[in-house]
């Protein structure tokens, strides 16, 4: 009597393959969050690209007979105190805002990237380098970095938009190094070595394609970030001045008068807090996505 | 050996049957387990048995429903829970006191920042032991699972204990309130051959003591060691159950049969384990039969050690003075246990690690020696299948990608498409899944994928490291078939390294056995398992859950 009887000749039911999970099947169209974010977004961007569309009033046009006027038919975001019309002033400040938030992650990711794949591929002394650059960067307040750019350089949207890149340089840098290092020392790696392949070839098929994909989640929360910083930046009264349509300086704007005119202040801030929420959830969603799509 | 059972049994489960959001997943299982009386059930991934057992200890996330005509537990009608019913509370009542949980993975299912003491004198805490007695209780439970020094042991964090220790130490959490059941769940399935056998023989104590067990295992042999009564589940069916000894020696149910004639071993070389016809291999342009007839070993590995310099800065040698010669057409096993450097020896050969001493002769020229940039010319000579193959995929790329990007710069653009269908068809994938991505694979298919894109450079060499470990045993014996036909066609030569005997002495020609990285003996696979000459040798073929009906036979 034995137990291995001799193989019988039924086939072997074939293993069952993994269904997709739940949030992968659930596309964007079945979550009216992410919906109404991709709306508003899509709002913005127009705004930024065309604003003439949006907006048929001149956001920079004085009209004193018609300050501080509230909420209207006329002027949906009423006025402010030289008879603006604050809704023009928020759609035509949404190009402003954008590039710098746009132009202030790209500052930061490019500067990221070349510290992080320096630190990351160079060996163990760059890697300690770029370590200590980052460490240093992440010491400094980002407000200060940038009070030290503006001081240096003068206002304007380009040092808002450089002073801004730079404070969110460290923590893409921190985030790139650690992807490249893992991707680096992954089995996929290893395996693409077994196969011959040349350092070259591993690191732009393999290397940077992955470092990078986890990065575009980030990116599209940086980007929302940026704007908060930059809007923070204009509050403060650095950066863009008034009187250019720009959504933190509309709020530095409207702070001497929040008392009789609380809208100078809430349709700009109410904007800013809608889109970069909107961001946020898409960011989310992409995240969601990519990472029931593929785990690793 | 038949312990004393009780006549009315402490759990009976009747038509139980166990949805998730409604989908049913478990149907219509009945069993009755009775005081010092093992029940096993078996079955492999997704039959429904971890299921089954964790709504014993209401232990199902909250969207299970459980429903059947009878689920209780406890021998006194008056006592008796009816866990159909139960509420949570009850449960908490049940768990630990009456029924001990012994989980799979010790690592994962201790908590990482909490000492062993702590671990186990919790369940003690929960149930009202006064604190000054808890300490001598956490002694007493560590030693009566055999744990040594159970003082220094019960201060230590689980990331200090070997695994064998770890399981002992969760056997004595389950055990920390003298439950009258154990459940153990895949027990030993991460453990070694001869660790496993020690963790058996704590579980047989047990039984003998009067305990009742429900063990769970994937691994027939473990269940037939142990088990009075088996139940074979299968997608959520019980397809056969009965005493262990009638199931597993005169099975009914063909799946039963099936699974049993899967499981690889010394009785099962040069046959096919799997139903699968074999697999038809075209011999594709370079096959095996154009190259030169063989004269010396394909792969030479001469002396060759590797040593690390540890963070004590001591160096640790993990290979030492290894020697072997691997020829073309023939399969060497390399089994050994965790640790024996197995796998080094294998990225050695690979030229993935360069030895510390001696050297490695591919084609009887220089390979370990050579700087890699003239090596990798060479690299498409030998190739290597992973344990993970989903981890050794890139995870941006379709299997049909995978396999391209393995196929020589030479190969024609518009030859590429028509050589991965090739490929694939020859691993017996349909050129569909080309366009599938691993994920959405299973394990079998990912595996048939991670061969395909070895082959596809037409190395002379495969080194197999685990190729089957991860895999299913049906699902094994089908890959272990493949390969077993590829080299019939091809004439590949493989390097083959797994911890599992069975697999070893099924599919290898020749043996190495490793162990703290020496060769510590070597020969026909025939002649090292049945005439094992070196001790070590000897206590790995004694510690396999050798079926006790073969040796009645």
């Amino acid at each position: 009597m034995t137990l291995l009887a001799p193989a019988p000749d039924t086939a072997l039911a074939a293993e069952a393959p993994r269904p997709p999970s739940r949030a992968a099947r659930r596309g964007p169209l079945r979550r009216p969050g992410v919906l109404l974010a991709g709306g508003v977004v899509g709002l913005v961007v127009l705004a930024a690209l065309a604003p003439g569309l949006l907006a048929h009033q001149d956001p920079l046009e004085i009209d004193l007979a018609a300050s501080f006027d509230a909420p209207s038919l006329q002027h949906p975001f009423g006025t402010d105190q030289s008879g603006r019309d604050v809704y023009s002033r928020v759609v035509h400040g949404a190009g402003q805002s954008l590039t710098i938030g746009l132009g202030a992650t790209a500052i930061g990711l490019l500067g990221a990237l070349a510290l992080g794949l320096t630190g990351g591929l160079g060996g163990r002394f760059a890697d300690v380098a770029v370590t200590r650059v980052i460490e240093v960067l992440y010491a400094f307040p980002g407000i200060l970095l940038a009070l030290i750019l503006i001081a240096v350089y003068g206002n304007s949207a380009l040092t808002q938009m450089v002073a801004v890149g730079v404070a969110s340089m460290p923590g893409y840098a921190r985030m790139v190094r650690g992807q490249v290092l893992s991707v680096k020392g992954s089995l996929y790696v290893e395996a693409a070595r077994s196969l011959g392949h040349s350092p070259l070839r591993i690191l732009l098929r393999t290397i940077l394609p992955n470092t990078f994909r986890p990065l575009t989640v980030l990116i599209t929360l940086g980007i929302g970030q940026a704007i908060v910083w930059a809007a923070a930046l204009g509050f403060l009264g650095m950066g863009v001045q008034p009187p250019t349509a720009e959504w933190g300086a509309m709020l530095n704007a409207g702070r001497n008068y929040i008392q009789q005119a609380w809208w100078m202040d809430f349709f700009p801030g109410i904007t800013i807090v809608l889109f970069t929420l909107s961001l946020t959830v898409i960011g989310r969603h992409l995240q969601r996505a990519t990472d029931s799509g593929a785990a690793r | 050996m038949t312990p004393p059972t009780s006549p009315t049994p402490l759990i009976t489960a009747e038509n139980l049957a166990i949805a998730f959001d409604g989908t049913p997943v478990v149907h219509d299982v009945s069993f009755t387990l009775r005081a010092g009386s093992c029940l096993g059930i078996v079955g492999e991934s997704g039959s429904g048995k971890s299921v089954t057992a964790r709504s014993l200890l209401g232990l199902n996330s909250s969207n299970a429903t459980v429903t059947g005509t009878r689920l209780e537990v406890g021998d006194d009608p008056l006592t008796a829970t009816d866990l159909l019913t139960a509420t949570e509370e009850q449960f908490r009542r049940l768990r630990g006191s009456r029924i001990g949980y012994v989980l799979q993975d010790a690592l994962v299912s201790l908590d990482p920042i909490r000492t062993v003491g702590a671990e186990i004198a919790e369940p003690l805490r929960l149930h009202g032991v006064p604190r000054a007695e808890r300490p001598e209780r956490v002694r007493e439970l560590l030693a009566a699972a055999g744990v040594p020094e159970p003082e220094l042991r019960a201060r230590q964090l689980p990331g200090e204990l070997s695994g064998g220790l770890r399981q002992r130490a969760l056997i004595a959490a389950a055990l920390a309130l003298d439950p009258e059941i154990l459940l153990a769940d895949e027990p030993t399935t991460a453990l070694d051959v001869t660790v496993q056998a020690e963790i058996l023989a704590l579980l047989e104590d047990n039984l003998s003591e009067g305990r009742a067990i429900i063990l769970i295992s994937h691994d027939l042999a473990v269940v037939e060691r142990l088990a009075d009564h088996v139940l074979v589940m299968r997608e959520g069916r019980v397809v056969e159950q009965g005493p262990t000894r009638e199931v597993l020696t005169r099975p009914q149910h063909p799946y039963t049969q099936r699974l049993i004639a899967a499981v690889p071993s010394a009785h099962s070389r040069g046959e096919r384990l799997s139903a699968a016809p074999p697999q038809q291999i075209l011999p594709d342009r370079t096959s095996q039969s154009e190259r030169p007839v063989d004269v010396g070993p394909v792969l030479s590995v001469q002396g060759v050690s590797k040593s690390y310099r540890g963070p004590d800065g001591r160096d640790r040698t993990v290979v030492d003075d290894v020697s072997f010669d691997l020829h073309a057409g023939e399969t060497l096993g390399i089994v050994g246990e965790s640790g024996s450097g197995k796998s080094t020896t294998a990225w050695m050969s690979l030229a993935l690690t360069r030895p510390t001493t001696g050297t490695v002769l591919l084609d009887g020229l220089p390979w370990s020696e050579l700087p890699e940039r003239t090596r990798r010319a060479r690299r498409r000579g030998i190739s290597v299948v992973h344990q993970d193959s989903l981890g050794s995929f890139d995870p941006r790329w379709t299997a049909g990608r995978i396999i391209a990007d393995a196929l020589p710069a030479d190969v024609p653009r518009s030859d590429r498409a028509r050589r991965v269908g090739e490929l694939l068809d020859s691993v017996g994938l349909a050129p569909e899944h080309a366009a599938r991505h691993p994920l959405s694979l299973s394990g079998g298919q990912r595996q048939r994928v991670s061969i395909a894109r070895a082959l596809a450079t037409d190395p002379e060499i495969l080194v197999l490291d685990e190729p089957v470990s991860a895999l299913d045993v049906s699902i094994q014996a089908q890959v272990l078939d493949l390969l077993g036909d590829l080299q019939q066609a091809l004439g590949t030569a493989y390097l083959f390294i797994s911890h599992d005997l069975g697999v070893i002495h099924h599919i290898s020609d020749r043996v190495l056995v490793m162990q703290g990285g020496r060769i510590v003996e070597s020969g026909s696979a025939d002649e090292v398992f049945f005439t094992p000459q070196h001790d070590y040798t000897r206590q790995l073929v004694d510690a396999l859950p050798r079926p006790r009906l073969e040796e009645s036979a």
